[in-house]
């Protein structure tokens, strides 16, 4: 698994390459949460179109950082998800909280 | 039910050897002509089956996962057993968002149940956990 944050526009973006479960759930958890108390911002984007599997233990990272950027008042939004990944959100609940965009411009457009 | 096919695998309980499971079950599902959303679906359950073992059944302590795929006529099986603490209450354990940590979903059997046609789950307390899950094979689907 690969991961990228970089700052755009006050949000923090991550693109993540691999698959998302177990194995790197700790590492994917820590570097979200190293780059969201070094850059102090409100808003995360996922970028996962480079995401081709994810499990349960991939989404409860996901879910953790909802939980704990909405408790802050920020938005997560998640952007260029993959069919096989899309799949997985929508069974599992988390398009009700979360929303998805064909890409990150067309996401930042929408904060 | 005569068993056409068989593999039978022995892993270490280590976080690697979860994608190494998930590769190798979709590797003997794709002898039968399942779509690739079919393939992904058993995947992601035998993902969830093996994370379960791990991080539940062997506490990230070291153990013994066997996994077991079976190919019959009419539905292709997955056996995932492993001798660790089990599970006192498997209807509890069962239950959608049910997990003790709140950075993991508890949607492990949910996946499970809704990716797969049948899924059976047996559990001493102390001698071990077994899951066997199939999915069914429509007859034109077989090659």
């Amino acid at each position: 698994m690969n991961i990228t944050t970089f700052l755009k526009r006050g949000v923090l973006i991550v693109r993540v390459e691999g698959e998302l479960d177990m194995h790197v759930a700790d590492k994917f958890r820590q570097k979200i949460d190293n780059a969201l108390e070094t850059s102090g911002v409100k808003h995360i984007l996922f970028n996962l179109e480079a995401v081709k599997f994810i499990d349960s233990s991939g989404l409860g990272v996901i879910l953790g950082r909802y939980k704990k950027i909405s408790a802050a008042g920020g938005k997560v939004l998640v952007a260029q998800i993959q069919p096989q990944v899309l799949q997985i959100f929508e069974l599992s609940g988390l398009l009700k909280i979360i929303k998805l965009y064909n890409s990150e411009a067309e996401a930042l457009e929408c904060l | 039910m005569a068993i056409k096919n068989q593999i039978k695998i022995y892993l270490q309980s280590l976080s690697e050897n979860v994608a190494i499971a998930r590769v190798t079950a979709a590797a003997f599902a794709a002898q039968i002509d399942f779509t690739l959303n079919e393939i992904e679906e058993i995947k992601v359950a035998v993902s969830e089956a093996v994370t379960n073992v791990i991080i539940h059944g062997y506490e990230e302590q070291q153990g013994q996962i066997q996994v077991i795929m079976n190919l019959y006529e009419n539905k292709l099986e997955y056996i995932i057993a492993d001798n660790g603490k089990g599970i006192a209450d498997i209807a509890l354990a069962r239950q959608p968002s049910y997990s003790s940590d709140p950075e993991r979903m508890g949607l492990g059997f949910a996946f499970m149940e809704s990716f797969m046609d049948e899924l059976d789950v047996s559990s001493e307390v102390n001698k071990g956990t077994t899951v066997r899950m199939a999915k069914k094979i429509l007859s034109s689907a077989a090659h």
